[in-house]
């Protein structure tokens, strides 16, 4: 049921190259194309909408869920919710990830929303790598939203990584922490020709000591457009990080807007943002060490964004 | 190619004529100017001159940094005037940096890497950094960003140039902030390269009296021009205590990273 080209969308977005080990769900071309459940991990498809429910027992440990979705067939667009139910004290691994192959003229499309309930002292590192390829004219576009709440004591660790293919992203993050809970974000993008990327985050600190921290490092070259927009409100005492480093090249643009609300005299939040291009002492000093200017740029960059 | 006085084997790098000039609100102001030196094969050579003196200009002409405004280079005898950084790399030309550069995201593996040219072991890189004093196991995965303090970067500097493994070694001003690290432990660092390099030669722009101390040639730039060359017999015992070009050291071990700066503030 899955194909050369699947396959190979697999391995870029979830380093699956064979069957993984634990629950997953994989999802290509629309339709559900295999699915596994270990006995703390139940996934049920929705009645009501596309997509799936992803509930994880209470106490789960060290156990991982694999959720990848692949479109290789041109003017595919779907639009897909997965709910994920973490128990309390469940310690767990999510890989989600989306490539799209496009080789028609039609634009193919994944909207993809997804919900994560964190039970109290739950913790999950989730891990979303998002990939195009195909040389059809159409376009590979690829729309994430994110919600996430977390009960106290909560912890999640979101890396989300697109670095090649995709040519309009819109990818929106929403999170609401109760007491201590803590999430931290790592986001990696880099953009080509006329791509267009845009992401936004919400967080909302409401319970006594939540933190977030949230950095996204980036680079965009050619034409390719990259919109930055991070707010963190601070409704309690709370701290919050955010961080736009961005790397611009050739006739790209950015626009970073982070944004601090604070609703508490003790709501500690910082935000930094630098964009700038790539030092020319540094391209200088790896090509004293024998790489040419372009391949000092790819280091450069390959470093900036591992 | 006619009119030297060595042959070629003899003779690693030839700067024959060379002028720098930089533009200065809309004057000229030369930097350099008509300098002819050699360095010759298995020599350990140090530049040396006050402060301002052109020194640091040169090692860029040499690696290619700068170009020169007139004059020629020559490697081996042939002539790499115009060719490009990368090129002279390639040729067998080191060069490490006066003020190191920094990296967000690049792992100081990852320069050991690019600097050897090859898919460096864990151990091999462990290798270059102990040579340099630096515990190796708490530096291999270090990002080379602004959490490394300056003397931790110069030495990692001079591990990559190690790693590089360059016929023709260039340093500009390597005991600048050292850092806590003893001048001793740099002057043994060059006296492994010179033992294991044996095909190899050494260029430091320094006016550190322990660094010439162990030259074999000394070559003293004043004012873009260069004032005196010759084994260090013959010129060292003329440059101590009477010229500003030498910093003696005060016998401490340590030297300070302020001081080291101090010190080396050069261009």
């Amino acid at each position: 049921m899955i194909d050369t080209i699947q396959k190979r969308l697999l391995a870029e977005v979830a380093d699956l190259h064979e069957v993984p080990e634990g629950a997953y769900n994989i999802r290509a071309n629309g339709q559900m194309a295999s699915r596994n459940t270990t006995a703390n991990i139940d996934i049920v498809s929705k009645q009501d909408a596309s997509g799936i429910d992803i509930h994880i027992k209470p106490g789960t440990k060290h156990e991982s869920v694999h959720i990848p979705v692949v479109l290789s067939q041109s003017g595919l667009k779907e639009m897909v919710y997965n709910d994920f139910y973490i128990g309390e004290g469940a310690d767990v691994t999510i890989v989600a990830g989306c490539g799209i192959d496009n080789c028609g003229v039609q634009d193919s499309e994944h909207d993809g929303v997804h919900r994560f309930y964190l039970e109290q002292n739950a913790k999950v590192k989730y891990v979303e790598k998002h990939y195009g390829s195909g040389d059809g004219s159409g376009k590979r576009i690829l729309n994430p939203g994110t919600e996430v709440y977390m009960k106290e004591n909560s912890f999640m660790e979101m890396e989300m990584v697109q670095i090649k293919g995709v040519d309009s992203t819109a990818r929106t993050t929403t999170a609401k922490l109760e007491a201590g809970a803590k999430l931290v974000v790592r986001e990696r993008l880099m953009t080509h020709e006329d791509q267009q990327a845009v992401s936004s985050y919400e967080v909302y600190l409401n319970g006594e000591g939540a933190s977030a921290d949230i950095v996204s490092r980036s680079v965009a070259r050619d034409t390719s457009y990259q919109k930055f927009d991070s707010r963190i409100i601070g409704n309690v005492s709370c701290t919050g990080h955010t961080e736009c480093d961005a790397i611009i090249m050739d006739d790209a643009r950015i626009l970073a807007i982070p944004q601090l609300e604070a609703n508490d005299v003790d709501a500690a939040l910082i935000h930094e943002a630098a964009i700038g291009k790539i030092a020319g002492e540094q391209i200088i000093k790896l090509m004293t060490l024998g790489l040419t200017e372009a391949e000092a740029e790819e280091q450069i960059i390959n470093g900036f964004l591992k | 190619m006619t009119g030297r006085k060595w042959s070629v084997t003899d003779i690693m790098l030839e700067l024959r004529n060379i002028s720098f000039e930089v533009s200065e609100e809309e004057n000229q102001k030369e930097i350099v100017r008509d300098i002819s030196l050699t360095v010759e094969n298995h020599k350990f050579t140090v530049i040396t001159g006050p402060n301002g003196s052109g020194k640091s200009t040169l090692a860029k002409l040499i690696a290619g940094i700068e170009k020169p405004t007139s004059g020629r280079i020559y490697l081996d005898g042939a002539d790499i005037t115009e060719k490009s950084i990368t090129e002279r790399a390639k040729l067998g030309i080191g060069y490490a940096f006066q003020q190191p550069v920094r990296f967000k995201g690049l792992e100081v593996i990852d320069l050991l890497r690019i600097a050897s040219g090859r898919q460096l072991s864990a151990a091999d890189a462990c290798a270059y950094l102990s040579e340099v004093g630096l515990c190796a196991r708490d530096y291999i995965r270090r990002e080379v960003n602004a959490s490394l303090s300056g003397g931790e970067l110069k030495r990692i500097e001079i591990a990559t140039i190690l790693a590089r493994g360059s016929r023709l070694s260039v340093f500009d001003e390597p005991e600048a902030g050292i850092d806590l690290w003893s001048f001793q432990n740099l002057i043994q660092v060059f006296e492994r390269m010179r033992k294991r390099n044996q095909d190899g030669s050494i260029l430091v722009i320094s006016h550190q009296e322990r660094i010439l101390n162990i030259a074999d040639e000394i070559i003293v730039v004043a004012d873009g021009r260069v004032a005196q060359k010759g084994p260090r017999e013959e010129i060292l015992p003329g440059l101590l205590g009477t010229s500003a070009a030498v910093v003696r050291c005060t016998g401490k071990e340590i030297i300070p990273e302020r001081n080291a700066d101090a010190v080396s503030s050069d261009q």
